[in-house]
Order: structure tokens, then sequence, then C-alpha cells
């Protein structure tokens, strides 16, 4: 009998947001995504550098620790090309600091689309540059190879799973949500419906989110949370079972759960508690897919995310200005692909990035839970705003490019 | 002749069409040789304003930044809502009163031939100086608590005290037949005691140097230059001006003729509800917001419009369809808008008739000597009305002998 092993993996993301791009900038000043003024809530530099300090220069130190005190921790993490590219401009240490990580040859990088878009939703052909790109990325800045795949979200259906398996991607992530399971546990390897060789984990959210979102919150009748109590619970999760998939945002460490709830100090505790015991280790997510056969199929005909109670893209494609938003720039992949020309594209791609229809979800107007979305805007109806003006914006600048290039 | 003007505001600390009218209305009162004090119940400069006095009933800064504009609804006229400080008014019923006391203590100093105010906003101060003065009070309405409540029922709060201070008027003046309509039918007051005097326009007081400049909405030149006809709205996002109808009217017309466009240009609570109608419409990508827009951004919104739209569920006037008509503008306007009553080369509809409304946004947008033909005519016809003549007609309503000293009456 193998080893009991958790699998943690983390989530490393940010979005260029959109600027308040009025009418009056739209077709004079392209410059959808540079705030001027630093201590706008949209600055995308100072975000940066808040969330830099607070969550990924000391979870990042806390990772090198228990990597140079534990032979057996590891850890994956997705990093998305957004992120890659405002880390080289504005903290270039911070990336560093992931790459020292990775050098250690116990972080694995997974794969994920470059832009943490929905593109698979809307074209599959974007979808493969996006995941292609991004392998690249990850090529070229860590050295490595991604061989697990996870979708922006977690969002995961068996035609996602099938996807991955041609494509020759040995793991996928998902939701290892109740109504899919039923009887089933998550702490199993699976194989998703219709695929001959990828094996699916699925994230146990109960133990996840008792870190991601409840750790530091008072009312829960658990708290305080202590790595005492919390190895006792995964201990028993366990019993009889081969893994436990942690996976959360990288955030959650200082951002989420600020340094004050003691979250650092909590987490450096617990991997010292269930290292402390030969049967149980760190698996990455290569290493838990290679190591486990799976236990049975499982299939999500429809689409299933690790977000809100309803684990769904309600959040980002649920009201009809983000099926609007999304609808008009899809439509303009093959015109703009076509022009050839990089800095449209690469505004296009960036107005893909998920946060963008996040920011207009009115789901909480009926919730009464405005903090459970986070956004830099006033109202989601700010958010469409500033976004369809970009958009028209693109399209302003796509007619001007291909009219220069009708006349060469 | 001297007079005492009750005002809420003047331009440039107006919030909208009210200032500029007491504004204009004012100056050619001054030319036909009126004396007028006027007051406002804030403090700020009127230094470009030489042809009155303009008194300060408080030391409050412009009042819109407060929520009390002259378009205050009526979620925020609740009293004690706001507590008052050096620094904020509180309430507008604080404020209200503290107009009043302010006219009352005019008494130790001036005299006046007659009192005139405009809308239920200083009709208390206008029945108190009445009273002491004991000379006919004119009240101008130029909306009335039905037409700001947009087909519901009103603050009664504000009915209350627009009864009154219709009852307790000398003379009425209403700013179209549809004003003059509503303030007999629905608070009983009789026909004859009601002047109808339309609004006009001061042409003068444009800018003449004004060019428009293509760059401010560039974005929406281009897509004229590629045939796009741009519809526009140039008001507050509010129920009272009709646009969700507006909105519907727009996606009908869409799908017969794709090359639209609408602008709409200004602020207000129901923008958010208007962005999402467009998103339900499935036209969002041709529906602009600009936000609030004043000055230049406001005048090359009239200069970049094909087609002006006035949508009003019920508009006493409506000075804004004026405005764009002097800038090259096809009009089409609510037959629930007074100004419709003062033009002719117009399209006319019931604001929620929106086959009707779509019909006519193609029709224009598909000829253009149709449209050219409207612009034309109704160049000839928005300045008919004059300043002058309104100050004329306003004169001989101040003139009318006091219900106060004369039961009788002469219009009885």
């Amino acid at each position: 009998m193998s080893k009991q092993a958790i699998t943690l993996y983390m989530h490393v993301h940010q979005p260029f947001r959109i600027r308040e791009y009025t009418v009056f900038d739209t077709s004079l000043n392209h410059n959808y995504f540079e705030e001027t003024d630093y201590f706008s809530q949209h600055n995308n530099e100072r975000i940066f550098h808040k969330v830099a300090d607070k969550s990924y220069r000391p979870m990042n130190a806390l990772l090198k620790k228990l990597l140079d005190e534990h032979p057996e921790f590891k850890v994956s993490l997705s990093i998305t090309g957004t992120f890659i590219e405002q880390a080289r401009a504005w903290a270039p240490d911070v990336l560093q600091d992931f790459k020292d990580l990775v050098d250690t040859g116990r972080v694995e990088i997974v794969a994920e689309t470059y832009y943490h878009s929905l593109a698979f939703f809307y074209s599959r052909e974007e979808f493969v540059n996006q995941v292609e790109a991004h392998k690249q990325l990850i090529r070229d800045t860590f050295g490595v190879e991604t061989r697990v795949f996870r979708n922006t979200e977690l969002s995961y259906n068996d035609s996602l799973a099938q996807w991955a398996d041609e494509y020759g991607f040995e793991g996928i992530l998902a939701e290892g949500w109740d109504p899919i399971l039923e009887w089933r546990s998550p702490n199993f390897v699976y194989r998703p419906e219709g695929t001959k060789n990828i094996k699916l984990l699925m994230k146990n959210y109960k133990l996840s989110d008792d870190l991601a979102f409840r750790f530091s919150n008072q009312a829960w009748e658990e708290w305080p949370l202590t790595a005492d109590k919390y190895e006792s619970w995964t201990t028993s999760a366990m019993e009889g079972q081969s893994t436990l998939n942690l996976f959360m945002d990288y955030e959650t460490f200082g951002e989420h759960q600020w340094e004050d709830t003691g979250i650092f100090e909590f987490f450096d505790e617990f991997v010292k508690r269930w290292l402390s015991s030969p049967d149980r280790t760190f698996y990455t997510a290569t290493e838990a897919v290679r190591n486990s056969e799976p236990v049975g199929t499982i299939s999500m005909p429809h689409t299933v995310t690790w977000a809100d109670s309803e684990r769904d893209l309600t959040a980002w494609l649920g009201n009809d200005m983000q099926q609007e938003a999304l609808r008009y720039l899809y439509e303009l992949e093959t015109p703009v692909l076509e022009t050839g020309d990089i800095e449209l594209i690469g505004d296009w791609r960036k107005l893909q990035t998920s946060d963008h229809s996040y920011y207009m979800c009115t789901k909480w107007f009926t919730d009464g839970d405005v903090h459970a979305y986070f956004s830099p805007y006033n109202s989601p109806y700010d958010a469409f705003l500033y976004f369809m003006n970009a958009l028209r914006d693109l399209r302003f600048r796509l007619a001007e490019v291909q009219a220069q290039q009708e006349e060469k | 002749m001297k007079i005492l003007m009750l005002g809420w505001e003047l331009p440039p600390h107006n919030s909208g069409g009210l200032g500029v009218a007491c504004y204009h209305l004012s100056k050619a009162l001054a030319d036909e040789g009126v004396s007028i004090d006027f007051v406002v119940p804030y403090t700020a400069p009127h230094d470009d304003i030489t042809f009155m006095n303009v008194r300060h009933a408080t030391h409050y800064s412009p009042l819109h930044k407060f929520g009390m504009g002259a378009y205050t609804t009526d979620t925020e006229i609740i009293e004690g809502e706001t507590a008052t400080t050096e620094e904020h008014p509180g309430s507008i019923r604080s404020l209200q009163k503290k107009y009043t006391r302010y006219v009352e203590s005019l008494t130790e100093t001036e005299h006046y031939d007659a009192i005139h105010a405009h809308d239920w906003l200083t009709a208390e101060a206008g029945m108190r100086a009445k009273e002491l003065f004991n000379v006919p009070l004119v009240i101008h309405v130029h909306a009335t608590e039905f037409d700001r409540a947009g087909g519901s029922s009103g603050n009664p709060v504000i009915h209350e005290i627009e009864y009154q201070g219709l009852m307790m008027a000398d003379r009425i003046i209403a700013v179209s037949d549809i004003t003059k309509r509503i303030i007999v039918e629905k608070y009983g007051i009789p026909e004859d005691k009601v002047d109808v005097v339309h609004n006009a326009i001061d042409t003068t007081s444009f800018d003449s140097s004004y060019v428009y400049d293509q760059r401010t909405y560039k974005y929406v030149e281009t897509l004229k230059k590629d045939g796009y006809t741009v519809i526009s709205a140039i008001t507050r996002l509010t129920i009272q001006k009709g646009l969700t109808f507006l909105m519907e009217a727009f996606a009908k017309a869409t799908t017969k003729h794709e090359k639209l466009v609408l602008l709409l240009a200004g602020d207000g609570e129901q923008r958010d509800e208007l962005i999402r109608l467009a998103a339900k419409y499935g036209v969002s990508d041709k529906v602009l917001f600009t936000g609030f827009v004043r000055g230049k951004q406001l005048r090359d919104a009239y200069s970049a419009t094909d087609i002006f739209v006035l949508s009003s569920i019920s508009e006493p006037f409506g000075l804004t369809a004026l405005e764009a008509a002097h800038h090259n503008t096809a009009l089409i306007m609510t037959k629930q808008s007074g100004v419709s009553e003062v033009l002719n080369s117009i399209f006319t509809y019931d604001f929620w008739d929106t086959d009707k409304l779509a019909d006519q946004l193609v029709g224009i947008a598909k000829s253009d000597a149709l449209r050219s033909s409207l612009e034309k005519n109704v160049l000839h016809e928005y300045t008919r009305i004059s300043w002058t003549d309104i100050a004329k007609k306003c004169i001989h309503n101040y003139k009318a002998p006091s219900l106060a000293t004369n039961f009788e009456g002469v219009y009885a």
C-alpha cells in the first residue's frame, strides 16, 4: 500500500483591470489597462504591489522554508500569463522567488489558458492557442513542461476532459462536487467519461474551503482552526483513502486570510504534523495521477466550477450583459487574428480574462452578499460600460488596421 | 416696477433647465425696465449677472451636490433625514424653511410690486411674501409633481405644497397647454387663472465662436462615416424621461435598419436599468452612455446628433428640443412634451408607442431627404417665440389685482 498523500494545488493570477475608459476615450486613446492615477482602485500596478507584499512574498518565503525543511513537501501551482507579465514589469523578485521554488524540483506548474479566459466555451481554436501560449511561457520562464491541466475557475465538463486526453495531458483538475460524486469520495483518482489515459483529480472542497474561506471567520463554530484540529480532520477524511486534493487560490495565504489571522503559522505547523508520520507525504499533481489507478469513471456533461454555492459559470455568464460582452468579444476572433497585429491581438486577449465578466456579475443584488464579489468598480454596470467602450475602440482599431493592410 | 423673483438656481450653478429659463426670463424682464431681486437658496458668485440683484438666502454652496437641486425626487425630501450642520443644509424641507425666513427678513427694507415664484420649491416662500408685502403672487409652473413622478403617484407632501401654492396664487403661468391641463384637471384650479406662456430659446446666448470638435465623440464620427445614423437623448436618466420605451424602440428599429447608434448623454438613477435593458435587447454595442456632460461635451453631443428624441412620459416643456433644433437635428418627441406645441416640422408619438417611434427612426435614417427637410424646416420654427414676448406676458400678469385685496377679482 502506498502512502497517504496530500496534493496541494494553488492558483496564482492577476488580471489587467480596465481603467475608467469612457466614450470620450473611445477611438482616441487606445490604452485600456493603464490607470494613470496610482491610487485608483483600478491601478493594476498598485494592486500587484499590495498583494505581493501581503501574499506572494511571505507565502513564497514560507514555501521555500517548508521545501528546505521537509524533503517530502511538494506543491503544484498554476500561474497565469497575465500574472507573469505583471510580475516581470513590477516585481521581478516575486517571479524570481517562484523560479527558485520550481528549481527545487518539487514544485510543479499546472497548465491553463495564458489569459485565464473562458475561451473553451466560445472558441476551441482560440482556447488551444492560449493553452499552447501558456505552455511555451512556462517553458521559457521556468524551464519545465506542464503535464496536468486546469481550466479557468476550475471549470470542467466531459468534453474538456476528452480534449485534454487527446491533447496528451496526464491529469486534469475539477471540483469534487457532491451532486456529481453522489456516494463516492473525492479522495481517489478517477477516469473522466469517454477518455483513454487521462486521470481526474477532484478537489476536496470541505477541507480546502476550511482554509480558503472559513479560516478567519469568528462566527464559524470551529473557529479558531488549529493545526491540531485540522490534522485530525484530514486523518479521519483519509481513512482507507489514498489522496487528498486541497485546491485553492494562492492569495488564500495573506490576502484572503490576512497574516494576523495566523494562517502562515498554521500552515507551517500543519505541514510539520502531517509529515511527522512516515506513512504520509505530499504529491505533485503529476505524482498523484501516476501513483494511483482510477477507481471508477466520473461523468460531468454539464459544466461545473469551483465558484459559489451553485458551482457553475453564472458568476461569469449569468446575466445578459456578460453574455453580450463575451459574444461581441469572440465575434472579433477571426478578423482580429487575421490582421496579425500583435498589439491588437494582445489587447483582444487581455479583454478575454474572465475577471472582466466577473465584475459585471449582478448575482449579489439578490444574494445581498456584496462582499462575496470583489470588484474594483462601483457597480457591475460601470464595469460593463468600461468594457464595452474598450471593445468598441478595439473594433475601431481593427477597421483602421484592416484599411492600412488593404492599401498595401 | 420692482418684483421679487423666487428661484432655486441660476447658471452656472444649475442642475437643469429651470435655472436657464429663470436666467433668460429675468434678463428679458430687465430689458423691459423691470427691477428684480432674485433669491437663490445658496451662496455662489454670479458675477456675470448685472441686470438684476441676486440675493442669497443661505450660505450653503450650490445645492445639486447635496441632492437638493431643482429636480429632487421624492425619496430625498423626507424631513429630518439628514442632520442640518454648518456645512450641510440637512433636508430640502429645512432648506425651504430657511429660504422662507430669509424672504420674511426682506420686509424690513424692501418694497415690491409683485412676487414671481418658480415651482413648488419656492411656493411656500411665495405665499408668505404675498401675505407680508400684500402684493400679487404669480406662480410659474415649469413642472408639477405629476410630471416628475413619471406616471406614479408622486410625493404627497409636494402635492400638498403645490396645491396650496396654486390656490393662493393670484395668477399662474404654465409653460405649456399640457401643464395647464394638469393644473386645471388634477388640482381643480379655474382655467382662467392660468396663462400658457411657452419657453423660448435665446440663440444669442450660444457662444458664436463655437465650432464642433469632431474629436470629442470620435467613435461616433467614425460610425457616421460608415453610414450610421446617430440617435440621441440628452437628458437626465430618470423615469420621467421615458427612456425605457426609447430603448425598446431603438432595439426594434435596429432589426429593420442595422446602422443605428444611440447616444445617451446624461446620468441618473435609471442608468443601470437602461444598461440592463440594452443587454437584454442585444444592442449594448450600439448604445453609448456618456455620463453627465456639460460645456463642450454637451454642445458637441448635440452636434454629433442626427435624430434627437425627447421621449418623456410627461414633459411640461422640454427646452433641450429647441437646443437640438439649433444644432441641425431632426426632432422626434412624445405628444406628452409641451415643446411639441410650438414646433411643426417634427415627428411625434405617444410615449408608450414603441412601434411608431421605431418606424419614425428607421424612416428618417433611411431617407436623407426627409432628414434634411426636418432639420432645415425646424430652423424656421424654433425661434418664433422670444423671451421678450414672454417678459411682456409676465408683466401683464404682475398687474393682476391681488386676490388678497380684491376678492371679486377681474378674472373671476
